[in-house]
């Protein structure tokens, strides 16, 4: 019989399809694994709702299970349970080397302009907070785009949410 | 009696559809290039959520997503006024628009989060959240063009019709966060030949490939 820990580890080898650096744990999507005999029930809570990487997602977490010999049933859990919060540290690293701004933490309310108009994000590249706001959105929903003005470098940020 | 939720779920998912239909036809033609972004973004996020709406209604209706948004006649569905005009070519239009629709959204939302019905709320909290970068870019907009005559007139032939986009005992709020007046709201009723022409090329493909088209 499959464990949960092995569970856990065939699913933190599949990458995020849109930003491959980052594994599915990382990103936090996976709420809880539970083993029901030979079946195996995976709560998989979606980042951004119009993302196209969400149906990739769960198709390979249903691979990954079957691939232990398992039976998959993955719920999609449409609350928000899911916030950027939920990215892991080492995801945070890991996207930061990649050249993405990892989010900054939520705060009690909804992002303002004032805050995201701060010098509070660094440049994934060169580690200035002389960066500002280019656009609220960018190539895909989870990203905003910032210029760095230290070393002249557009970079995406990801949303907080 | 209460309505069922489905005719509440099945309006909000036609007006984050068509909407986001509708800020698409911007993709490639925006005044700028920041905005073709931020209109095409907008839309991927409303279709998103229109897409968790109808899959919500499709359960209770023992039917599918795309059977909702793409297999129902014109007349069938139930999209608010406000979201089905094409607007490509008047900005001032477009943003008034933007402006007034997320700020109803805003109060629908809020209200729906409070719902005892634990799966509507939830899925509000979660729409919330992308939602408030969509208000963060229809308000700074809002600050830029309000001294504007045209963007003044767009947003008076668009109030009434923002206000339908609410049940009655929800404008009262609306009124409150754009402060303005109540008027007589332009309520929902069997969308028109402009809406037709929007259907005709929305559904397309679907239409031609009976069978289910694969990508």
């Amino acid at each position: 019989m499959v464990t949960e820990a092995a569970v856990w580890e065939a699913l933190a080898e599949i990458p995020d399809p849109e930003i491959p650096v980052i594994s599915l744990v990382d990103l936090g999507v996976v709420k809880s694994v539970e083993i029901e005999g030979e079946r195996v029930r995976v709560e998989f809570t979606p980042t951004f709702m119009g993302c196209p990487a969400l149906e990739a997602m769960k198709g390979q977490m249903e691979a990954a299970i079957e691939g232990l010999g398992a039976e998959p049933r993955v719920d999609v859990i449409l609350d928000d349970s899911w916030s950027t919060d939920r990215i892991s540290i080492e995801g945070r690293e890991k996207l930061r080397v990649a050249g993405f701004a990892p989010p900054a933490p939520r705060s009690d309310g909804p992002t303002t302009l004032v805050q995201l108009q701060s010098k509070a994000f660094r440049c994934p590249y060169c580690g200035s907070s002389k960066t500002r706001l280019d656009n609220i959105f960018g190539p895909t929903p989870c990203r905003s785009v910032r210029y760095c003005e230290s070393c002249r470098q557009p970079f995406e940020q990801f949303k907080t949410i | 009696m209460t309505r069922p939720r489905t005719d509440l779920l099945l309006e909000l998912a036609d007006d984050e559809l068509i909407l986001g239909w509708r800020d698409s036809e911007w993709t490639g033609i925006a005044p700028f290039l920041e905005e073709d972004v931020a209109f095409s973004s907008i839309a991927q996020n409303e279709i998103g959520h229109a897409r968790a709406l109808y899959e919500l209604a499709a359960r209770d209706l023992g039917t599918d997503a795309d059977v909702l948004a793409f297999d129902r006649r014109p007349e069938e569905y139930c999209c608010a006024p406000l979201v089905q005009a094409g607007l490509v070519g008047d900005w001032a239009g477009t943003i008034a628009r933007h402006f007034l629709y997320e700020a109803a959204d805003a109060v629908r939302i809020e209200a729906l989060k409070a719902s005892p019905d634990a799966e509507l709320a939830g899925i509000a909290a979660k729409i919330d959240r992308e939602e408030t970068y969509h208000r963060l870019h229809a308000e700074m907009w809002e600050l830029r063009l309000r001294d504007e005559p045209r963007f003044r007139a767009a947003f008076e032939v668009r109030w009434p019709l923002a206000l339908g986009v609410l049940a009655p005992d929800l404008r009262p709020r609306l009124a409150e966060r754009v402060g303005r007046e109540e008027v007589e709201p332009v309520e929902r009723s069997t969308p028109g030949t402009e809406f037709e022409a929007l259907w005709n090329e929305m559904t397309m493909v679907r239409r031609s490939a009976p069978t289910g088209a694969q990508w």
